[in-house]
């Protein structure tokens, strides 16, 4: 078995066995599946050559809808408000990646910064649509029918995220080796090249650009109804930034990346919050450091096999 | 004879004072090996950009198998059978030879799929004839980024072979490769044309390999066709003789 499977299993493992000596560790366990899967999407970026700071606008967006769906059909399933929230990443990705998508580099990188914030400051404006900066509460759903306590209704929230990461990192990985994904790599080398061999590089990356905001949609659905509360944080900069340091911490080589970035970070924000109060980032901060020294390529690179490939800012030593 | 394979009216096409494109009326006719030859700056490359859509021109008209391509994109006109090779190799770098090959085999169907393997998604005998036609089917696991530049020149020249083009532009095909391997580079590029029937135009500077592969010679000079004829005839000319051979 490779590493990187074996790394899939202990994180399966680690998510489903770890409440059960830690009841408490379910809610940051969701959250971090969460932010795992909208790194995941992001990631389909990176592997473009783009990388997009302002992808939180697809998770407040998806949000923002499933917390007007659930307050106004609360008996509406959780099962469709995560896939509601999808939906929503995915429109948003269609409309918001036909004119992003013709740009590169950091004007890709800026043009998804602006847009993202502009969601942001609408909803704080329009308080008495959207709460303001207060943000929307919404009620616990069903989950598969059923009205289920707070505690139960974590648990199969977990177990549904977990096989979602699963599912969503195997469809990554297939669509990555696809004829699209491999274009999507190629895009990253030689965008010229590409064209002259018949393929566009504007639906390249207009297809990889609308899964990765499905992805960060469904993210933003996980959040919404496992925290019972939308806020525009959830479309600050800041987080956009965040997921992109989940996704380059992890790295991108492997699905498995997305998730043992989330992880980390995650594990950073809990015991640097703790014992550390008001000084995470910096904890956050030294660690990325540490990465670029020493995985560059992130972690989920130190499992596979050392690559001949040498990258830009990787010499090749003596 | 039908009609030309390649016909450009009146193309006109000028960088601020420097005038690359000056009129420029030509046609080319299925079949044959055109040797593109002239000084750097004398427009040679802006003419195949001009064709495969890359440039647009200011004026004047390109058609390609009796359409006009004049105003459509590099991706379009590949995609009609008007296909390039680089003077610089293009290549997908992080790409091993074979995938190259494929990705290049992928656009001949402009069909991006989302599910089906890359691997398994284009004809495998396409790949595997076209690396062995430019002999690089033992290099096929090798990353494109790590093979000596005369491999990478063929790998793009496998590129656009494996797209069927009716018309193949090859920007200076021996560039950067050693003299001792210019004849076996050819030698090997021919026979992949032949191979395929592909009608070919290669810009080149060596005479003698001009001479050897090309069965009609353009000489351009500032931007214009100054002689156009049999490589015997052109290269005889006195204008070539002084401009571009440098005699």
């Amino acid at each position: 078995m490779t590493k990187p499977k074996i790394a899939v299993i202990a994180l399966v493992l680690l998510a489903l066995l770890l409440p059960l000596a830690l009841p408490w560790i379910k809610t940051p366990l969701i959250l971090g599946t969460a932010f795992g899967i909208a790194a995941l999407g992001i990631s389909i970026l990176i592997v473009s050559g783009q990388i997009s700071f302002g992808h939180a606008l697809f998770v407040c967006g998806s949000g923002y809808a499933v917390a007007f769906a659930a307050r106004q059909w609360p008996d509406l399933d959780s099962v469709l408000l995560l896939a509601l929230g999808a939906g929503v990443g995915a429109l948003l990705g269609v409309v918001v990646g036909s004119f992003v998508v013709r740009y590169r580099g950091i004007f890709f990188g800026m043009l998804n910064l602006a847009l993202s914030m502009v969601l942001f400051a609408a909803l704080g404006k329009f308080f008495t649509l959207t709460g303001g900066t207060d943000g929307l509460r919404l009620e616990r759903s069903p989950f598969f029918g059923l009205t289920m306590a707070r505690d139960q209704y974590e648990s199969v929230l977990l177990v549904t995220c977990v096989v979602l990461a699963l599912l969503l990192g195997w469809l990554v990985q297939r669509y990555l080796r696809s004829v699209a994904g491999q274009a999507l790599a190629a895009l990253k080398s030689n965008e010229t090249r590409l064209e002259y061999v018949g393929i566009s590089a504007y639906q390249t990356l207009w297809i990889g650009y609308i899964m990765s905001a499905a992805l960060c949609g469904l993210s933003g659905a996980m959040f919404a109804i496992a925290q019972g509360l939308v806020t525009p944080e959830m479309g600050y900069w800041v987080r956009s930034g965040e997921i992109v340091f989940v996704a380059i911490l992890g790295g991108v080589g492997h699905p498995v990346g997305a998730f043992i970035g989330a992880g980390i970070f995650e594990f950073v924000k809990l015991f640097a919050a703790a014992y550390l109060t008001g000084a995470w980032q910096m904890v956050l901060g030294f660690v990325l450091i540490g990465m670029v020294f020493l995985a560059p390529r992130g972690v989920s690179a130190l499992l596979e096999p050392r690559s001949s490939l040498p990258i830009d800012n990787e010499q090749e030593r003596p | 004879m039908s009609t030309p394979l390649l016909q450009t009216t009146d193309l006109q096409l000028a960088f601020g004072a420097v005038v690359v494109a000056d009129h420029i009326n030509f046609s080319l006719a299925r079949g044959e090996r055109l040797a593109v030859i002239g000084q750097n700056g004398a427009g040679k490359t802006t003419f195949i950009n001009i064709c495969t859509g890359l440039i647009r021109p200011q004026g004047g008209s390109v058609h390609f198998d009796g359409e006009d391509v004049t105003r459509l994109s590099p991706r379009v006109i590949a995609s009609r059978g008007m296909v390039r090779s680089f003077q610089l190799p293009q290549l997908f770098s992080e790409h091993t030879v074979r995938d190259c090959v494929r990705l290049a085999a992928a656009g001949k169907s402009g069909r991006l799929g989302l599910w089906t393997p890359l691997a398994q998604a284009v004809s495998k005998d396409a790949v595997d004839s076209v690396l062995e036609m430019v002999g690089l089917a033992a290099r096929g696991d090798a990353l494109s980024a790590a093979l000596p530049e005369g491999q990478r020149k063929l790998l793009d020249i496998a590129m656009a072979l494996v797209l069927e083009p009716k018309l193949l532009i090859l920007d200076e095909p021996t560039s950067g490769v050693s003299t001792d391997e210019k004849h076996g580079l050819m030698a090997t590029i021919m026979r992949a044309l032949d191979a395929q029937k592909v009608t070919a135009i290669f810009v080149e500077h060596d005479v003698d390999i001009v001479s050897q592969y090309a069965t009609r010679v353009a000489a351009w000079i500032a931007g214009r066709i100054a002689a156009d004829g049999t490589p015997e005839q052109v290269l005889a000319d006195l204008e070539v003789r002084k401009n571009v051979i440098g005699e």
